[in-house]
């Protein structure tokens, strides 16, 4: 037991104390005040703005909101990453999760080796992998084309409306996957091996300790995953953007809303309406996230 | 996205590389010396390669100035950092290199400096059609650094292997298209481009197209005119056909291709010829220039794709200083010939393009044949032309509508319909009285 100190050190003690976490703090929310907060307060003040080449910047309240409800470009938008992400979260998840599970019941040679190679494409920067895949999907002179000439088989046209949005999803998969899976097999860590043991003792199989197991208990952090790629597809935009280089023609300057919401800041000098859109996308990534950990927590209740 | 002179980058030829001091001699003969105490300092912004050269010369001349060169990014990426820093008020160049088809745009929202004070001297060096796209009546907002007047660039090997001639009108081109694609599946008369805004409104401005007229706060806004309709009514079944593809430029694809003897014409500006040596690799010797394919019933005439001046900024805090450097960039014989032997770029000056020295240059890539000869003829055919004042949002509205044209999706017409229709409104949006 330590003797009370006089209790005006004590008093001055606990101050000090009691200022402490607030300058722990301090940092985080002097950055996020500066580098998130603010830049929303201003764009969220311009949102409210129509700027204009003749008459200048009048003062609009929510007309630029009212406007993005009928605007075709941003909904189509949201469409196509609705279907973009329909088929690829799963997809991706999917095989990070497989990958994840397999690396971690050890069988797998090279497994290191694995790890990091399916980890790499995760660390090539996207403007890298775009130009990598964009020779490879090459319509006339790429190597899937010349495959398919040499065996006298249709070429396909990687870079053609129809599939387009595959391409980019398959270019995306593989950035992804290792993140993912990274952060699967960490979790999978987690689990004591206490779990494991008791299983092998019942004579569960792999497979069993895997599906009633390990899935069940990895099952928040998928959930976290889910979040992540919903978000990040809907703000899909460097891909797409550096495939418009390669496929003008097929990518237009609304392809995906954060594409949009660009070319209306740039070239379209439309920043008020480019903040609106900006801040309805917010919202229905926001909406989403929300109905999506709503189904999802009603889910978790059923046992898989 | 507009492709530019500075595109030649690449494999740039050093034998004619002038001498710095030889060439300053030449430029202190100029009336641009400041004998000020304390030294201005300017900054301006241009992606063209080697542009220190042409800088180091007027410093020269002009001891009293100091000039940080910097490249703020090439076309797009440059207008899209001016914009922002007109947006900030802060961070600006005080000259910037600007394409003709945006100056009208910068115009609108008052960044360009009137230096017609400095400019209206050097009038006369440069063509009316080069003048009245930079000036209003006496005020100027920019000097005339390089253009592009366009013109064929051809394969000799394969036009004569097929027996055809190089087509001299459209009607001759169309013929040709047929019979080559015909004759070889695998070869087409060309490549049109036609989801870039610039080149495409080059060839339509052959045809006569005058989509804006502006009157004040009033704009006439003709985009699919009868001239669009004539133009839709030539692409549309050679497109359709299969004998024509429309696909983007400046791919890896489209550069193999050109290379690659798919493409047996490539359309293109005064700074293609110099650009086309860059890459390609198994053709040479093979291509020939040959002039623009013309429309029946008319004189010669050509259109013009790409293109830069130097534009002083209204924020510069030395305008005075700042339009002698654009002034200088844009006049001095010295640095304008250099921008001719080292960067390529197709010359504006009158006294360039009717210099024989320059126009009678044998291109050994060209078969030895003197092609700025024929681009020289093209320039001086090059019509006036007036741009919209928010020409950046025209060429995306063009990239958009006739990249859904040419994946197969209506007809080029309904795109030009298209385009019209979101030009007119965005027209509206911004306030203007659309007529």
């Amino acid at each position: 037991m330590i003797l009370s100190p006089p209790t005006p050190l004590r008093r001055k003690r606990s101050t000090a104390r009691r200022a402490a976490p607030y300058l722990f703090l301090l940092p985080f929310f002097a950055l996020f005040g500066v580098f998130i907060v603010a830049p929303l307060g201003y764009a969220l003040k311009l949102s409210l703005f129509r700027e204009t080449l003749v008459g200048g910047t009048t003062f609009v309240g929510a007309d630029n909101y009212i406007r993005t409800l009928g605007d075709a470009r941003l909904w189509e938008g949201v469409r196509n990453l609705g279907l973009f992400g329909a088929v690829q979260i799963p997809l991706m998840l999917g095989l990070a999760l497989t990958f994840a599970i397999v690396l971690d019941r050890g069988r797998m040679p090279q497994k290191n080796l694995f790890r990091i190679g399916s980890f790499l494409p995760y660390a090539v920067p996207s403007v890298i992998a775009a130009v990598v895949w964009g020779y490879l999907y090459g319509p006339v002179f790429g190597p899937f084309t010349q495959a398919a000439d040499a065996l006298g088989l249709p070429a396909p046209n990687f870079l053609a409306p129809g599939t387009m949005l595959f391409s980019i999803a398959n270019i995306v998969t593989w950035e992804f996957v290792g993140y993912n899976m990274v952060i699967y097999y960490a979790a999978l860590k987690a689990i004591s091996g206490d779990l494991d043991e008791a299983a092998k003792i019942d004579g569960a199989t792999s497979w069993q300790f895997a599906r009633t197991i390990q899935l069940p208990l990895l099952w928040p952090t998928i959930l976290i995953t889910i979040l992540f790629a919903i978000n990040g597809t809907l703000q899909l935009f460097n891909e797409p953007l550096l495939m418009r280089a390669l496929a003008s023609n097929t990518i237009s300057s609304s392809y995906t809303p954060n594409m949009y919401a660009f070319s209306l800041a740039t070239s379209g000098q439309q920043t008020g309406y480019a903040a609106a859109v900006s801040f309805v996308l917010g919202g229905v990534i926001a909406g989403i996230s929300v109905l999506f950990i709503w189904v999802a927590s009603r889910r978790q209740k059923v046992p898989l | 996205m507009t492709p530019n002179p500075a595109q030649a980058r690449h494999g740039i030829h050093r034998r004619h590389l002038l001498q710095i001091g030889g060439v300053g001699l030449a430029a202190a003969a100029l009336p641009f010396n400041l004998f000020a105490q304390d030294k201005v300092k300017l900054t301006i912004w241009s992606w063209l390669p080697d542009m220190q050269a042409q800088i180091d010369m007027f410093v020269q001349a002009n001891p009293g100035i100091e000039v940080q060169l910097v490249n703020a990014g090439q076309g797009g990426a440059e207008y899209a950092a001016l914009r922002a820093g007109l947006q900030a008020g802060a961070g600006l160049p005080d000259v910037v290199q600007m394409e003709f088809q945006l100056l009208e745009s910068f115009r609108q929202i008052k960044a360009l400096a009137d230096i017609g004070a400095t400019a209206n001297t050097y009038r006369a060096e440069f063509a009316d059609s080069t003048w009245a796209q930079i000036s209003d009546g006496d005020a100027v907002y920019a000097m005339p650094q390089d253009s592009g007047p366009l013109a064929m660039l051809f394969r000799k090997d394969i036009l004569d292997k097929h027996g055809i001639t190089p087509p001299t009108s459209w009607d001759e081109f169309a013929v040709a298209a047929r019979a080559l694609h015909a004759a070889d599946p695998q070869v087409y008369i060309t490549n049109g481009t036609f989801n870039d805004g610039g080149w495409t409104t080059g060839l339509l401005w052959q045809a006569g197209w005058k989509p804006f007229t502006r009157d004040g706060d009033t704009l006439t806004i003709r985009i699919n005119d009868d001239v669009a309709k004539r133009f839709s009514e030539f692409w549309q079944p050679l497109i359709a056909e299969g004998v024509v593809e429309a696909k983007p430029a400046f791919t890896t694809e489209w550069y193999t291709a050109l290379d690659s003897g798919r493409y047996a014409t490539w359309i293109t500006a005064g700074w293609g010829p110099k650009f086309l040596t860059s890459f390609a690799k198994t053709s040479v010797g093979q291509w020939r220039a040959s002039d623009l394919p013309q429309w029946a019933g008319t004189d010669f005439i050509a259109g013009n794709w790409g293109g830069s001046t130097l534009a002083v900024m209204a924020t510069s805090a030395h305008p005075a200083e700042a339009a002698l450097l654009a002034t200088f960039l844009a006049v001095d014989p010295a640095a304008t010939e250099l921008y001719t032997t080292k960067q390529f770029l197709f010359p504006t000056r009158k006294a360039l393009l009717e210099s024989t020295t320059w126009a009678n240059q044998p291109f050994e890539f060209y078969g030895g044949q003197p092609v700025n000869q024929v681009y020289a003829k093209a320039a001086a055919a090059v019509p006036a032309f007036e741009w919209s004042p928010f020409q950046d949002f025209v060429f995306q509205s063009m990239t958009d509508e006739f990249g859904i044209w040419a994946n197969g999706t209506g007809t080029m017409m309904e795109a030009f319909d298209r385009v019209q229709a979101a030009v007119v409104q965005f027209a509206t949006d911004q306030g203007f009285t659309v007529a």
